[in-house]
């Protein structure tokens, strides 16, 4: 962990690592239209922090510009002591993803998809890795099939177990729970309990409540491009958000 | 450096295992290649005789639009399931992606070239390979600089709407100087009596449009694909 980051030059040499990610005054615009505006907020380790907010809030850009593939039109984000444009593939490193569009190649298999990127992250015995990542995503009977021939959820097990083979510090997911059956969102949601233990920062968007609610422990509401609120009380997540909103339409009023 | 070819050679393997399953880019590209030289074949062929130094011409329209139509497509598995947002987060040189891209294309229009020279050789009777060493070359070093320049305009314009459209109208302007030395150095081999001294100094010239084509490729990449 660290609070202040080496120099450009020595970050090749040196693990990055961080506690936190944190966005200070975060604005965003694609072309003249605006995403995000002025958006500050922070997630520590051990943490699980929802986005919420109806579709076009923003959250997807937020996620965008943590996982550093977006920069920000101003304001900054840190990862405890590092900003992205100085720590590049070493920042990286220490990021996992799950978007929407699930990001793997359906003409390969699932297991040749993560043996891929395990690859690419420079990580050794990939194939034993990828073995051991689809016996956790519960298909290791499939792992010679085309991820083409799977169905969604399926295909979100093998992304999941994709942006969280390099053992990430920060792990972004956009929608996790979409197209899991039940049995697979108690899954997830056990999985993601046990990133929190170990200290992960997660930072996840979603809209099913229900299946998010064990595991969220702090919602940031998101409407128009800007934080409406931020939610903490002990109330359900479908509660918070809903308070959010009336407190939003009561100010202003 | 061990990481970045390392990385290169990854995504080119990636991309020639997907290509194997599908043949989608090599069965277009290799029919529309094949379609223009037998086109072009009614039309400059006359009574069994070629129009003089259309052999050279033809070579490389089929290069340049087989090429244009294989570059519109390279970056299509990624854009479709936004996999270039998931290779952009990789922890690596992004430069690595693209010469991963380019080698994977190259593969492809070495594999096209293969079939199109030896037809364009027997329909238009021209001697391709009295000289296989400097036609070799000429072939690599043409096709290595179109690619080069085709394959960073094909990840810009990966997520434009009218990429389609936009490609062959950026990509023609900036190539044509590899297009015309591979064809003049082409036709300087075809010539009856061949003008070795002339071919040799195209093949010169397509190596440093290739040189300065890859470095600026190399050195744009990453601003290119960071929004």
């Amino acid at each position: 962990m660290s609070s202040a980051g080496p120099s450009a030059a020595t970050l090749d040499a040196v693990a990055v690592d961080f506690d936190q990610l944190k966005f200070s005054e975060v604005s965003r615009y694609f072309g003249r239209r605006r995403a995000l505006a002025r958006v500050t907020f922070a997630c520590c380790a051990g943490e699980v922090v929802a986005l919420l907010g109806p579709n076009g809030a923003g959250k997807s850009t937020v996620l965008g510009l943590a996982a550093t593939i977006l920069q920000p039109s101003d304001g900054t984000i840190r990862y405890g002591g590092y900003v992205a444009a100085e720590a590049g593939a070493p920042l990286r490193s220490r990021i996992g993803m799950l978007a929407h569009e699930l990001q793997l190649y359906p003409e390969l298999t699932a297991r040749e998809n993560l043996e891929f990127f395990a690859a690419l992250s420079g990580l050794d015995e990939t194939r034993a890795r990828a073995a051991a990542a689809l016996n956790r995503a519960g298909l290791g009977d499939r792992a010679d099939d085309l991820v083409g021939g799977f169905s969604r959820g399926m295909r979100q097990r093998v992304a999941l177990e994709r942006a969280l083979l390099h053992d990430p510090r920060l792990l972004l997911l956009d929608e996790p729970f979409t197209g899991l059956d039940e049995r697979s969102s108690a899954a997830l949601a056990e999985r993601l309990s046990g990133l929190r233990a170990r200290d992960r920062i997660i930072l996840l968007t979603t809209h099913d409540f229900e299946a998010a609610e064990a595991i969220v422990d702090r919602a940031v509401v998101l409407r128009g491009g800007r934080i409406a609120a931020m939610a903490t009380s002990g109330d359900s997540l479908r509660e918070r958000y809903l308070a959010s909103l009336r407190d939003e339409v009561e100010g202003a009023r | 450096m061990r990481r970045f070819v390392r990385v290169a050679w990854l995504i080119m393997r990636k991309d020639l295992t997907v290509e194997a399953r599908s043949r989608e880019l090599l069965f277009t590209t290799l029919f529309f290649a094949m379609s223009i030289v037998l086109v072009f074949a009614f039309g400059f062929v006359r009574d069994g005789r070629p129009v003089e130094n259309a052999a050279a011409g033809i070579l490389w329209i089929a290069i340049a639009f087989a090429g244009t139509l294989a570059l519109g497509r390279t970056f299509e598995r990624e854009r479709y399931h936004d996999v270039l947002h998931a290779l952009l987060l990789a922890p690596v040189d992004r430069p690595a992606i693209y010469v991963g891209k380019l080698l994977g294309i190259l593969a492809l229009l070495a594999t096209v070239e293969a079939i199109v020279v030896p037809l364009i050789a027997l329909m238009f009777q021209a001697p391709l390979f009295r000289h296989p060493v400097l036609a070799v070359a000429l072939l690599a070093l043409g096709t290595t600089g179109f690619a080069a320049v085709g394959t960073l305009f094909a990840a810009m314009l990966v997520r434009a709407r009218s990429r389609d459209v936009l490609l062959p109208v950026l990509l023609y302007p900036i190539t044509i100087p590899v297009i015309i030395a591979g064809v003049r150095g082409t036709a300087a081999l075809l010539q009856p009596d061949a003008d070795l001294a002339m071919a040799r100094m195209w093949i010169g010239m397509l190596g440093f449009f290739d040189v300065v084509f890859l470095t600026l490729s190399l050195w744009t990449f990453e601003p290119v694909m960071t929004e």
